[in-house]
């Protein structure tokens, strides 16, 4: 399965990279928007906070062309088949973020219509939380996955255990809200 | 009681009129209710069924008696509303436990076609002579009636594990 | 309703192009009957057993749940002949969260965090809709400066959702670019309601009793400058899209739907009012201070997408007069009813007294008590009219709690609209219906 069946040894070393920086840059994500958390994936394609200069604003609508499944929103009993077949047709080498709480636990809603953890029905790689999580804090956990392909055998790892990364990234909304509406005490004006 | 309420109240004298928080609601018979919403759509000029929808008062201690209506476990809560007049009207059946059937308002109101669906998905409550009576919001064949209050509870709890060493080590 | 007449702006016509090209037979649709005079004979149910005895001229096909232009995880099974819709049924539930359920396991207090993720592209109307159900049944007045502050948010949520469907629905009839400059706008906005209420989306603001906090130091001049731009940007997108004739070609004469066909099927909102049926609940039945702003009701008389679109363009136009006259008039006051049983203490108080500490503990722990009752409150929620149908029984959790979302009875006004046309049509009637799935399953 392309860069896996090589054997890892000094000299493939520079293949390696160069292959893992060229999936890192252009991870196109599966348009999977369930929910609120579709809004704010929205939002992060969009101008403002842009995520073309990751080489990912095209949301390809169909998986075959996809890599990445970044799932957004609630998973509900009656879409968990649905889900489990959209990551089926996928090519690999395939990434799933899971964006939300809940599709990373369940979130609020731990009753019978709602699947308790996206987790429970793909490896997800990268969990991030937030209810929604901000284009912000997103976007850092799109730039862990980033370097998790580029730095760690993220697919041989997948390949032996079944499971995904699993990393959790930090909340890290607010940055900008700061900036603009309210002033920044760490600018200093510059005055001459 | 507002002109709709009692225009209604006049033609179906068996129904027991109450005036809730200021709306004006009316207890039907399941045998009347088809008709009280004909003569609602024909005479009291009533545009639109704005919600169909249930309740179960299954374990509820302090429910409020009304004289005249026999109280049982499910009842099926109707709204209208008449743009002409500006007015509003609620329209309540009770339905008991071993027989939950009830007219369905298609026919007069095509609108009322997913809610009446759901309240089956939910509570189990058939209403006869609705074109198309599945399962809407669960899947086909999920069994039982989540919304009924014996049924699927609404808080599972949360199962913690003492392994919390994955946890650590995904923890950067 | 004759107070109604004068503030009814009705929209002629197509948007000002007079160019004699346009003489395709789509444009005569758009007579002055239009949708009034396109009676069909019959009223269509919709729903029913999918046909058995489907014959080898017709396909189903399956669209969706997920789908690029479906509007989140709508399914839509579509009967073909050739390229003309002969039959469609949607089918939902692909999102059902069982929130009415959770809705009776959480107290009143925690209720609204459960409600606004209803209708996520405009929580604040649904968190509103729930407060004033369960302040209806509490018997409690909301003190004037919360009532005020309640409407400036829900007219500014108004304007974020109808700039979303300017950017959705731009990208499903294909000026992909609106995608990015509906967003524009839309940011600053968001921006605005985080720094109000701490969050982009979702806000838990509105509750039982008032709002949640007051309104922070500098937010007239803060709400006044997104007026100007919101203006600007909305005259931007007129010019850029509502002569287009590509635009025009794609929404205009598309999914016609009658007055009688919406009033049968109980679809409210812009749909209706695109119809020619003035209808809107912020005039006929006014709730918190809208018999005290002066805005106008925005009618088309057409039915078709194109009115639908720009019913919605030019609402965010309305919302900005009534954000202004808030800003102007907002009394100072309190944000929340002073009612200590109600009303959590300020924090500040729970260190010097020992009632204040108790009656925190027991309100964030088991709740306030509601008297039992049964009330239905509505709301118009730019989807259409939002209602709150809740059932108490004096314990601190409502016995059942419902909310009428107005996407789950627009959805079934799209079937008419679909029959009889082009398929390629389909995806521009389904985007100006502007359903929002979290309030269709809830």
């Amino acid at each position: 399965m392309g860069l896996e069946s090589v054997s890892h040894n000094f000299l493939t070393g520079r293949l390696e990279d160069m292959v893992q920086w060229s999936r890192k840059n252009s991870m196109w994500p599966a348009s999977f928007g369930l929910a609120c958390c579709a809004i704010e994936m929205m939002a992060s394609g969009a101008a403002h906070y842009d995520l073309a200069r990751y080489g990912m604003e095209v949301f390809r609508a169909s998986p075959r062309q996809a890599d990445l499944m970044i799932v957004a929103g609630r998973v509900s009993q009656k879409m968990a088949p649905v889900l489990r077949q959209v990551y089926d047709q996928m090519a690999e080498p395939k990434w799933v973020i899971s964006m939300g709480v809940c599709a990373s636990s369940g979130g609020m809603f731990n009753n019978y219509a709602i699947v308790q953890g996206v987790d429970q029905i793909v490896p997800v790689d990268v969990y991030v939380p937030g209810c929604p999580p901000g284009p912000e804090t997103l976007m850092h956990g799109i730039l862990t996955l980033h370097e998790a392909v580029s730095n760690t055998d993220i697919l041989k790892r997948r390949d032996e255990n079944k499971k995904g990364l699993g990393i959790v990234a930090p909340q890290l909304d607010g940055q900008t809200a700061i900036g603009t509406l309210m002033p920044n005490p760490r600018v200093r004006k510059v005055t001459s | 009681m507002n002109s709709i309420a009692t225009q209604l109240k006049q033609k179906f004298e068996s129904s027991i009129h109450i005036d809730s928080l200021g709306q004006d609601v009316l207890y039907f018979s399941k045998e009347d209710y088809l008709d009280a919403v004909q003569y609602l759509k024909s005479e009291c000029e009533i545009t639109m069924c704005i919600d169909v929808t249930a309740v179960d008062f299954l374990g509820c201690n302090d429910r409020k008696a009304i004289e005249g209506v026999q109280l049982e476990r499910f009842e099926i809560v109707s709204n209208f509303i008449s743009h002409k007049r500006n007015e509003r009207v609620r329209l309540i059946v009770e339905i008991e436990e071993n027989h939950p059937t009830v007219a369905s308002i298609c026919s007069v109101f095509p609108g009322a076609n997913f809610a009446e669906r759901e309240v089956f998905d939910m509570f189990g409550i058939e209403f006869e002579g609705h074109p198309d009576m599945t399962r809407i919001l669960m899947p086909d064949e999920w069994q039982g009636h989540p919304l009924r209050k014996d049924d699927s509870p609404a808080r599972i709890p949360v199962n913690f594990t003492d392994d919390i060493s994955s946890a650590e080590e995904s923890f950067q | 309703m004759s107070e109604l007449d004068d503030a009814v702006t009705t929209l002629e016509g197509t948007a000002g192009n007079d160019d004699a090209r346009f003489q395709n037979e789509r444009l005569f649709d758009q007579t002055n009957e239009g949708a009034q005079g396109y009676k069909k004979k019959e009223v269509v149910i919709t729903g029913g057993p999918w046909p058995q005895d489907v014959t080898d001229e017709t396909m189903v096909i399956n669209m969706g749940p997920q789908h690029p232009s479906t509007h989140g995880v709508l399914r839509l099974m579509v009967e073909l002949d050739g390229e003309i819709v002969v039959d469609a049924k949607p089918i939902v539930g692909y999102l059902h969260t069982g929130m009415e359920k959770t809705g009776e396991e959480l107290t009143y207090v925690q209720g609204c965090t459960n409600v606004t993720r209803m209708d996520y592209a405009s929580p604040l109307s649904n968190e509103l809709v729930f407060s004033l159900a369960a302040e209806k049944l509490l018997g409690i007045e909301i003190p004037e400066r919360a009532t005020w502050a309640r409407m400036l948010l829900v007219e500014l949520n108004r304007i974020s959702s109808h700039l979303l469907f300017q950017a959705t629905n731009g990208m499903d009839v294909g000026a992909v670019s609106m995608m990015i400059y509906g967003w524009r706008e839309r940011e600053e906005v968001l921006r605005l309601l985080e720094k109000i209420t701490g969050l982009r989306m979702n806000h838990n603001y509105i509750r039982v009793g008032g709002i949640a906090a007051d309104l922070p130091e500098g937010w007239k001049k803060d709400v006044l400058e997104i007026c100007d731009k919101v203006e600007k940007g909305v005259h931007q997108y007129d010019s850029l899209l509502s002569g287009n004739p590509i635009f025009q070609e794609r929404m205009v004469g598309v999914g016609i739907l009658s007055t009688e066909q919406a009033l049968s099927l109980s679809a409210t909102g812009p749909i209706l009012r695109s119809t020619g049926y003035a209808w809107d609940l912020r005039k006929e039945q006014p709730y918190l201070a809208y018999d005290q702003v002066d805005f106008d009701v925005i009618t088309t008389s057409n039915g078709d997408v194109f009115d639908r679109y720009r019913i919605r363009l030019y609402e965010i136009l309305e919302s900005i007069k009534i954000v202004k006259q808030c800003v102007e008039n907002m009394p100072k006051g309190d944000y929340r009813v002073q009612d200590k049983k109600v009303t959590p203490p300020p924090r500040a108080r729970i260190d010097e007294s020992m009632e204040a500490l108790i009656h925190h503990f027991k309100l964030f722990t088991e709740g306030f008590k509601v008297p039992a009752g049964e009330t239905y409150a509505a709301v118009e929620s730019p989807r259409g009219e939002i209602g709150c149908y809740m059932v108490s029984d004096s314990s601190s959790k409502p016995l059942r709690m419902h909310v009428r979302g107005p996407s789950f009875y627009n959805l079934q006004s799209m079937v008419p609209m679909m029959k009889g046309r082009y398929f390629a049509d389909a995806v521009a009637v389904i985007s100006s219906v502007d359903p929002i799935m979290g309030e269709v399953d809830r």
